[in-house]
């Protein structure tokens, strides 16, 4: 544990200002985080946002060129460590050697971190593919290399897991069935990093959001938190009783009320306004017939997160 | 040093899968056989002439195919792996750089070992099963064969990785692989041909003749096969070779293996430094 201070080893990874550079480009720059065991974090970006960086530095494959990374209480980039096989990884796109089947590929990554042959049968099972363990991975769809890449990153029930976009090409059942395994595992202990661009699926199943934008990290926290810092409004959808509508939108004026439907006002605030809102609203006795109260989604937190990228600049 | 194991068995397996060792050895078979059975038809008449000569026309051959068949094997050794992906996953596991590079050249060295093995072994067998005046004499000169045509291989294995760890894509190295080849079984031959020839061999001091050959790990082949059994270079050409001219067999081997762990080392410290 050289170097790294006692704090920092009840983390399963500490960033502390990391920045790598490629040319003139910061690829990650001054990235500060900290994942717990056991915690859940969605990493979110544009492609080239710098997600894909951020892990390769968390797993000893290339090196910051200023800052301090710790990786389950050491520095990461030791092949020879023992933490080593505590990770587990699941590259983007990721690929095998097609002459093999799934169960010898397994079994080579099996090897190579000391695990039993037997735990590949489990693991196979647990992903599905137990059916198809004996043909050749050239066959494999996307879906099911997806499941073989997830099923070598569970080798050994790692305390790390780094997930690079996991559920590109598996459909929902399956995308269901991976966020069920990943949240087994954080039960257990495991920290779960996973980065993605699909938002809505990772609302109710991550703990923790980051953003990242051209290497920055623009925000993290949890998505309330997110929510506040965004500064988004917050909607009030009000059904008004019939006939009502114009002597509700008077006494409404100084929240400047805009119509929403034939019986339906629409009044934004900001969320440390909600309660004030609430209360005014709800002094309006029978005239409102319901409210419904739309707090902005991830899209739109993510949206304005990122709004200064300029799309298609950097791919990765 | 388990992993090592793990990526060199896995390697020989993905050859012995793939058809690879099979072909190979079913070309050198082939070839071998044509040569100890045809090879003496040019003087006219065809039989089976002894070993000897066999061991001559098989180390003439040798000196082309099995480099050109270890560079083939081995040119994307490394830079493939990086390109289709894999290397990545590999190396997040807890494998050292050098023991991907080691566990897979061995893997390969293995694989190559065994091909020669079984072809030239089968020609052999087959002279001797078919009546050639197999002189006892004569066998340590056609196993000398085998162990260096798979020590050249090994060296060819060796530039071809380290060509791998120096290239970012599969189609760079193909090129520079064959041009390496070319130079080496060819070129440097011709070129020391001229150069001798134009300056009506006094280019080179002949002391000094010898030590230049050991620049070509195909000369020091050569040098050993054809020359350093009696019986062998009745029929190649050196018999007339003076004692002077000649290099201890010990230091033509140890010039090989000088041609198989410098190219290695080489691949390890510069695989060791490349960013994925």
């Amino acid at each position: 544990m050289n170097a790294v201070p006692a704090t920092e080893t009840a983390n399963a990874v500490t960033l502390s200002g990391i920045g790598k550079r490629y040319g003139r480009y910061w690829a990650v720059d001054q990235v500060s985080l900290a994942l717990r065991p056991g915690e859940r974090l969605a990493l979110l970006g544009h492609n080239g946002a710098g997600k894909t960086t951020l892990m390769k530095l968390m797993l000893g494959l290339i090196r910051p060129d200023v800052g301090t990374i710790a990786v389950l209480g050491e520095p990461p980039g030791d092949a020879a460590s023992p933490t080593r096989r505590a990770i587990g990884f699941l590259p983007e796109n990721v690929t095998f050697h097609d002459a093999m089947t799934g169960r010898e590929t397994l079994r080579f990554y099996a090897r190579l971190k000391h695990r039993p042959d037997r735990e590949c049968r489990t693991l196979l099972d647990r992903v599905g593919l137990s059916a198809a363990a004996d043909h050749r991975v050239g066959t494999y769809s996307k879906g099911m290399r997806q499941r073989l890449g997830l099923a070598q990153a569970l080798l050994g029930d790692p305390r790390l897991l780094l997930l690079d976009e996991p559920t590109t090409g598996l459909d929902p059942a399956l995308r269901e069935a991976f966020y069920a395994i990943i949240s087994d595992l954080a039960a257990g202990g495991s920290a779960v990093l996973l980065s993605s661009h699909l938002l809505t699926e990772l609302e109710e199943r991550t703990d923790r959001i980051a953003v990242m934008n051209q290497g920055r990290l623009v925000a993290a926290g949890t998505l309330d938190q997110l929510r506040a810092d965004a500064g988004l409004p917050i909607e009030f959808r009000l059904r008004i009783a019939e006939g009502r509508l114009a002597p509700v939108a008077d006494a409404l004026a100084a929240l400047a009320p805009r119509r929403g439907g034939p019986l339906e006002l629409v009044v934004a605030c900001a969320p440390a306004d909600k309660m004030a809102v609430l209360r005014i609203v709800t002094g309006l006795g029978a005239d409102i017939g319901d409210l419904e109260i739309v707090l902005p989604g991830l899209d739109a937190i993510y949206t304005r997160f990122t709004a200064d990228a300029i799309p298609g600049e950097v791919t990765s | 040093m388990t992993a090592l194991v793990t990526i060199a068995v896995k390697e020989l397996r993905d050859g012995l899968r793939n058809r690879w060792a099979v072909t190979a050895t079913f070309v050198l078979a082939g070839l071998a056989l044509a040569l100890a059975f045809l090879g003496s038809a040019p003087t006219g008449h065809v039989g089976v002439p002894p070993l000897a000569v066999t061991v001559v026309s098989l180390a003439s051959l040798t000196v082309f195919l099995v480099p050109l068949i270890a560079i083939i094997l081995s040119y994307d050794s490394l830079v493939g792996e990086v390109e289709r992906g894999t290397m990545l996953l590999l190396l997040t596991y807890p494998v050292r750089r050098w023991e991907v590079v080691i566990g897979k050249f061995v893997g390969h060295t293995a694989l190559l070992g065994l091909a020669i093995t079984a072809g030239y072994g089968t020609a052999g067998l087959a002279i001797t099963a078919t009546g050639g005046t197999a002189v006892a004499g004569q066998w340590p000169a056609f196993v000398t064969l085998i162990v260096t045509s798979v020590a050249l291989g090994t060296a060819f294995l060796a530039l071809g990785y380290f060509i791998s760890s120096l290239v970012r894509e599969r189609a760079t190295a193909a090129g520079i692989a064959l041009a390496v080849w070319l130079m080496l079984v060819l070129l440097f031959d011709l070129g020391l041909l001229g150069f001798l020839a134009a300056t009506e061999g006094r280019g080179i001091a002949p002391g000094l003749f010898r030590w230049v050959l050991m620049l070509d790990p195909a000369d020091i082949f050569r040098l050993i096969n054809l020359a350093s059994f009696a019986e062998v270079r009745k029929y190649s050409g050196m018999a007339g070779l003076p004692a002077l001219a000649q290099v201890p067999t010990p230091v033509l081997l140890a010039g090989l293996g000088a041609w198989i762990a410098v190219p290695l080392a080489l691949t390890i410290a510069v695989f060791s430094r490349r960013s994925l």
